[in-house]
Order: C-alpha cells, then structure tokens, then sequence
C-alpha cells in the first residue's frame, strides 16, 4: 500500500518536472518545478527523512521560486524601463 | 522496493533536467533545469541511504537504541547540498539578471564573446 | 542536426552510467560501520534525540562551517552584482490592504515559529538551515507588501557576521577544553537526555547557525528585490 502512494507520487515527481521543461511559458515552467520539489519533499518524508523534507519543503520549493520570481521581475522591470 | 522506486525518480529527474540545460536557449530555463538536477541527486542520495523498514533517525527515549533506523549520513549531506543549491541558484539568476541587463535578451545564442 | 545528436548520445550515455547502480540496488537491512556508530553511540556521546543534526553539528561539524561559508559567499556576490547597476527607479505598486494586514498579523508569528524551529533542532526534525529559512520567508512577506520600503543590510550584516564569529569561536574553544578537539559539544554539561537545554553546544550553535543562514537568505531576497529607491523614500 504504501509502495503504490509512493510510486504515484514518483510519477508526480516526474511529470511536473517534465512539464517544466516542455512548457512554453518561463513563469509556468518556474512554478511546476516547485510543484516537483515539493512532490519531492514528500517522497524524503515517506523515506524516514523528515530534516530533508522539511529544508527540501522550505528552501527548495519555497524560497528558490520566490527568487525566480524576483529575478523575473527585475528582468520585465528592466525591460520596460 | 520503495529505495528502487526513489532511485528510479532520481535518475529520471537528472536526466530530465540534463535535457533541460542542454536543449533549452532561455537562460532562465536552464537554471531551472539546474534545480530539477539538483532534486534528482537528492533523492539518488537518500535512496542510497535507505534502510527498508527502518524510522526517522531521532531516538525519542535511550532504550531505543538498536531499533531499525535510517542511515543519518546522506541525509546531513542532502541538508547542506539543498542550501546550498539555493546560494548557487540566486547566483546563477543574478548572473542571468546582468546579462540582461548589458545585451537586453535571455537567448544563450546571442551572447558570441565566448565563442570561437 | 549534429548538435541534436550529441545531446542525445550524452543523455543516453548519462542515462546508461546512472542506470547501472539500478540492477544491483539492494535497499540496506544494517548500516554501514560509521553511521551505525553515530545511530548506537550517538545519543550517549551528545545527547542529542535527532541524529542528522548530531552529524551536522558536531560529528561533521567541519562541513557545516564550510558550508556556511559558501552562502555566505553566494549572498555577498548576489549583493555585489546586483549592486553593479542601478537603473531601476520607478516606484513598485504596494501590497493590497488584505496582504498587508496579514503580513502584520503573521509577520512575528512566522518569526517566532522559525525561532521554534532551530531551538529545538537538537529533539525534534528542524534545525539552523528550516529555521533560518522560514525566518527569510517572513522577509518575502514583508518584501512582497511593502516592496518599495526600503530595508537596510546594516543589521543583517552585523547579526550575521557576529553569528558566524560566534560559531568558530565556541568551535576553537572545544580544542582547548575538551579532548575531541574542534567543534565539539560537551564543553557545557550534557544536561537531562531530551529536555530543551540539553546536548551541550548543539542547541547554542543551532541557534547561531539559524541566525545566520536566515539572515543571508533574507539579504539575498532583499538583494534580489532591489533596493534603489533610496533617494526617493
């Protein structure tokens, strides 16, 4: 059982990982690969790692995307002006 | 069978994200492909690590000692490898920021001063 | 055409050399010599419940300051270049009304719940690097409804750098007064087994370690947010 909610968070792992990289769109393919940092962080949990989950969870997901999206910002900002 | 499954996702993440960097022209896109790389060794790490059946290395009471637990090593390494993938993130994207900023496109074809 | 099948030949090539460790993957039923010592002698040795951060702080605690060494690196180069130019000078649209509220409702709250996180890094799951990173998500916060207040690097850099003395300080001073030598953490008594003072140094250098990776994740938002309008405020 708990090797079937495993395998299907896997495959949410590598789905929006491959999403992010087939999209077209920046902010899109930024943002499902959060959604594939944090599936990740699950599958550390179910791993009897729960530091990793929680750093992976916060930093991985969180915090690098919110730094994408200063970056993205600062690039359309610069753009206009 | 759950350590071979994660390990699996790993492989696939960094081939993944190796595809990503290597296809991709749009910086930004390549740094994201960098961060798919990264989760993926994570996860090879901590399958490596994997004990199956064993718990969270945190030992509530000292008459626990000799139960079945993870091995703790990999995942202090995944700890400082996560931060640290943030630190060289934020640097990539500055990078990718000023490099805007002097040639105003993102296209990797564009910037010629390193190519012979 | 030829570049397409290099890239192609290099996946499959990668690909293959990852593959390789799959057939043979065994999943452990004993651990390997040293983190069995850790996991059996760990908690004797250091007092400390959770041990991923006896083995960050203390038994690879080496790895830990080099580590904090490359953020720091990281933060002072983002900072560097995004200093190199300032072009950017119009004023940023602010928060709406309910972001800012819930910013000064939440904002303490998540400092507080990161403060939780890295004191008890010793008993619980957490640490120095969650906690300094919920600490910098407060930050985000606070820099995403009032992106045009301006916040200064002063007490960052101060807080951090005083940290980071702190740390390799109380880190020479285990060559001086104990017998394992650097980094060690029974220069304070070990305490009661499980309780929040306890395992000597670990909860003191947790503590500093949070305070600095939390305040170089917050000067890398900031940093990366920019903070030109300072003529203008």
């Amino acid at each position: 059982m708990t090797d079937i909610i495993f395998l299907i968070i896997a495959l949410f792992t590598v789905t929006a990982a491959l999403y992010a990289m087939l999209t077209k769109d920046r902010t899109v393919s930024v943002l499902s690969a959060g959604a594939a940092g944090l599936f990740a962080s699950i599958l550390f949990l179910m791993m009897a790692a729960p530091d990793v989950a929680m750093t992976e969870a916060a930093i991985g997901s969180g915090l690098t995307t919110f730094i994408f999206f200063f970056a993205l910002r600062k690039i359309r900002s610069s753009r206009n002006g | 069978m759950t350590g071979t499954i994660a390990l699996i996702t790993g492989i696939l993440l960094v081939l993944i994200g190796l595809w990503g960097i290597l296809t991709n022209r749009d910086i930004i896109r390549m740094i994201v492909g960098f961060s798919l790389f990264d989760v993926g060794i994570h996860i090879i790490m901590l399958s490596i690590g994997y004990v199956a059946g064993g718990t969270a290395p945190i030992i509530e009471n000292l008459s626990d000692i000799g139960k079945s637990y993870v091995d703790p090593v990999p995942q202090a390494l995944v700890l400082t490898a996560i931060v640290i993938g943030l630190g060289i993130t934020a640097f990539m994207l500055t990078y990718a920021v000023n490099m805007y900023e002097k040639k105003g496109t993102l296209e990797i074809d564009k910037f010629e001063e390193l190519k012979w | 055409m030829v570049k397409k099948v290099f890239i192609l030949l290099m996946i499959i090539l990668t690909g293959l050399i990852l593959w390789s460790f799959v057939p043979g993957y065994e999943s452990r039923t004993a651990l390997p010599e040293v983190s069995a010592h850790y996991v059996e002698k760990g908690p004797e040795e250091l007092g400390a419940a959770n041990i991923v951060t006896a083995v960050v702080v203390t038994y690879r605690g080496l790895d830990t300051l080099g580590e904090v060494t490359i953020l720091f690196a990281a933060s002072a180069v983002v900072g560097l270049l995004i200093h190199l130019n300032k072009n950017e000078n119009k004023r940023r649209r602010e928060g709406s009304e309910i972001l800012r509220t819930g910013t000064a409702l939440l904002f303490p709250l998540i400092l507080l719940f990161g403060i939780y996180v890295f004191i008890n890094g010793h008993l619980t799951p957490g640490g120095g690097f969650q906690g300094g990173a919920i600490i910098a998500s407060a930050v985000v916060l606070q820099v995403l409804a009032y992106p045009n207040r301006k916040i200064g690097h002063g007490l960052l850099s101060v807080i951090e750098s005083l940290s980071g003395f702190t740390y390799v300080l109380l880190g020479a001073a285990g060559v001086f007064l104990t017998v394992n030598g650097f980094l060690d953490n029974r220069i304070l008594p070990l305490g009661e087994y499980g309780s929040l003072l306890s395992a000597g140094l670990i909860p003191v250098i947790y503590t500093l370690v949070g305070l600095k990776v939390g305040s170089e994740l917050s000067s890398v938002v900031i940093s990366l947010n920019g903070e030109s309008e300072e003529e203008q405020l």
